[in-house]
């Protein structure tokens, strides 16, 4: 039999130019500018960041608007210019507690040291459609003037600027806000973080192929690349008894983060800038040992962007998946690394997922066949049992 | 010759600031000096480490990327840059101010600028603080009865 293995190339080039089209869609409406979607489109890109594993806004944007919209197709463009990339090293542990505060809130203390912020978040609104950004172009005020260069900001401050104009006597916050776990941990009621010996350098996925039990440093860089959507479906299934655990957000925190870097060349840390990143410290129910008074437990989350939502489902399942270290049974999807690792990344997921509607002409010819030859060996022996029958009457 | 704890400051403003900032700082300065480009631009990236916990052990959070750039100027002063992004234009740019700013004099043009541009970015940053600050929850309790 004969099955073809080459053409389709002239089909292959007629699509590119089809999605291309597709991509575009009504030319009378005007072009995203990728700029537009890093700036209005903040939160997807920092989406396409996490799961994507590499923080640049600029490629966020620019992933976003080649894959129509599409996160995981954008992710994977992500994944994939970053393999095209030399590494130059690894930066210097961040430092949360230095963030440079802008959403900060925290379920268990109401009055903590530097205060609730609430910054930008949905968490208060209506869920009701705000049809005045419809009304194109009028709404396109409120470029702050303050950042340079910036396209449109001598239109906007014709037209008013639709910002927030914080009051002058309103006071920064203070700099350093405390973590509100190390404020429990203070007090010795909650459970320990501290670097193991010789603080060592952790596993690297991307390098090494990942084995079981999986370390919780190895846990930690999966699930931070791991499919927002998954994490929290798995987060949502802890919370309703499959896994045990209903905890408080001890606090989450949205900021920017300096990152430092030490050049071997240099020899001293240098500072790269800041990236924008979330934080969330859960605090679960007690624990306790004969050797250790009970204590409350943690989970923790860190991500890219302003991603709450990915940090806190991140830090239910971290919390979930301790549970090996703090002796608990091992009983649901949430509390088993391997099943955890092995299908929170949605570029795998998707590959292997999408690879079925690839050709599969030989493997399904196979089939075709296997299943012929058994319905004719069928056909054969009834045949040969009715012939048997009247025999057997008799 | 500078401390490293200047220098750092320097690159740290440095490394926020737009292509644009630079070359206008540069622009202030006169005209740009021949300078040898060790390094070319080069975009990279540096795995960006985070603490379980915020304090605890090490893990690796994701990938970010980077442009660094090395230059020498005639006088023999190296240059470097490293800074988030891809802007290699800017890297070259950073790296020749760095080089500069090696040996020039506390009130020369070139760490005025750097002075300046480090006091826009503290003002960026007091800025966005105010906004947020404005956000901050007053609770008050309401007391029933006499």
């Amino acid at each position: 039999m004969y099955v073809a293995v080459k053409g389709g190339e002239a089909a292959i080039l007629a699509t590119h130019d089809l999605v291309a089209e597709a991509r575009r869609g009504d030319e009378s409406v005007p072009e995203l500018a990728v700029a537009q979607i890093r700036e209005q489109m903040g939160l997807a890109c920092g989406r396409v960041m996490n799961e994507g594993s590499l923080y640049d806004p600029d490629l966020a944007a620019l992933a976003l608007k080649q894959a129509q919209g599409d996160a995981i197709e954008a992710a994977f463009l992500m994944r994939a210019y970053r393999t095209t990339l030399p590494r130059f090293g690894s930066s210097e542990p961040l430092d949360t507690a230095t963030m440079a505060i802008r959403r900060r809130v925290s379920a268990t203390y109401k009055d903590l040291p530097g205060g609730q912020v609430l910054g930008p978040t949905y968490d208060y609104t209506h869920r009701l459609f705000d049809f005045s950004l419809m009304d194109s172009p009028d709404v396109m005020v409120g470029l702050d003037p303050t950042i340079s260069g910036q396209e449109g900001a001598s239109r906007a401050t014709a037209a008013g600027d639709a910002r927030v104009k914080p009051e002058h006597d309103v006071k920064p916050l203070d700099s350093h806000m405390p973590r509100v776990p190390d404020i429990l941990g203070a007090e010795g009621l909650m459970e320990e973080e501290a670097p193991p010996e010789g603080d060592p350098r952790p596993f690297d996925l991307t390098r090494e192929p990942v084995t079981f039990p999986a370390d919780r440093d190895v846990r930690l860089q999966a699930m931070a690349r791991g499919d927002e959507g998954f994490m929290l479906g798995l987060g949502y299934s802890v919370q309703r008894g499959y896994g045990n655990s209903h905890p408080f957000v001890g606090e989450i925190r949205v900021g920017e983060v300096a990152v430092e870097f030490v050049p071997e060349e240099l020899g001293f840390a240098v500072d790269l800038g800041d990236i924008t990143l979330t934080e969330c410290q859960m605090v679960n129910q007690f624990a306790g040992s004969k050797e250790v008074p009970p204590q409350f437990t943690r989970g923790y989350g860190l991500s890219f962007g302003h991603s709450e939502r990915k940090a806190m489902s991140m830090s239910l399942v971290d919390r979930a998946l301790k549970c090996r270290e703090l002796g608990e049974a091992a009983t649901y999807p949430a509390q088993q690394d391997e099943f955890v690792l092995y299908h929170s990344d949605n570029v795998e997921a998707a590959g292997f997922v999408e690879h079925l509607k690839l050709p599969h002409y030989v493997d399904f010819q196979g089939e075709l066949e296997l299943i012929r030859r058994i319905r004719k060996e069928r056909e054969k022996r009834l045949a040969e049992q009715q012939e048997a029958l009247p025999e057997a009457a008799e | 010759m500078t401390d490293t704890a200047t220098r750092q400051q320097w690159m740290a403003v440095l490394a926020r600031a737009t292509r644009g900032e630079i070359d206008a700082l540069l622009q202030q300065a006169g005209p740009l000096p021949t300078h040898e480009v060790l390094k070319a631009p080069e975009t990279g990236t540096v795995m960006v480490e985070g603490r379980a916990g915020g304090a605890g052990r090490r893990f690796n959070l994701g990938e970010a990327t980077v442009t660094r750039c090395v230059v020498r100027l005639d006088s023999g002063a190296m240059g470097f840059s490293y800074a988030l992004g891809r802007d290699g234009r800017k890297a070259r740019l950073a790296a020749i101010t760095d080089a500069l700013l090696q040996s020039e004099i506390e009130t020369g043009p070139l760490r005025r600028g750097v002075f300046a541009l480090a006091q826009q970015q503290q003002a960026a940053r007091e800025l966005a603080s105010r906004k947020a600050a404005a956000t901050k929850v007053d609770f008050f309790t309401l007391v029933r009865g006499g």
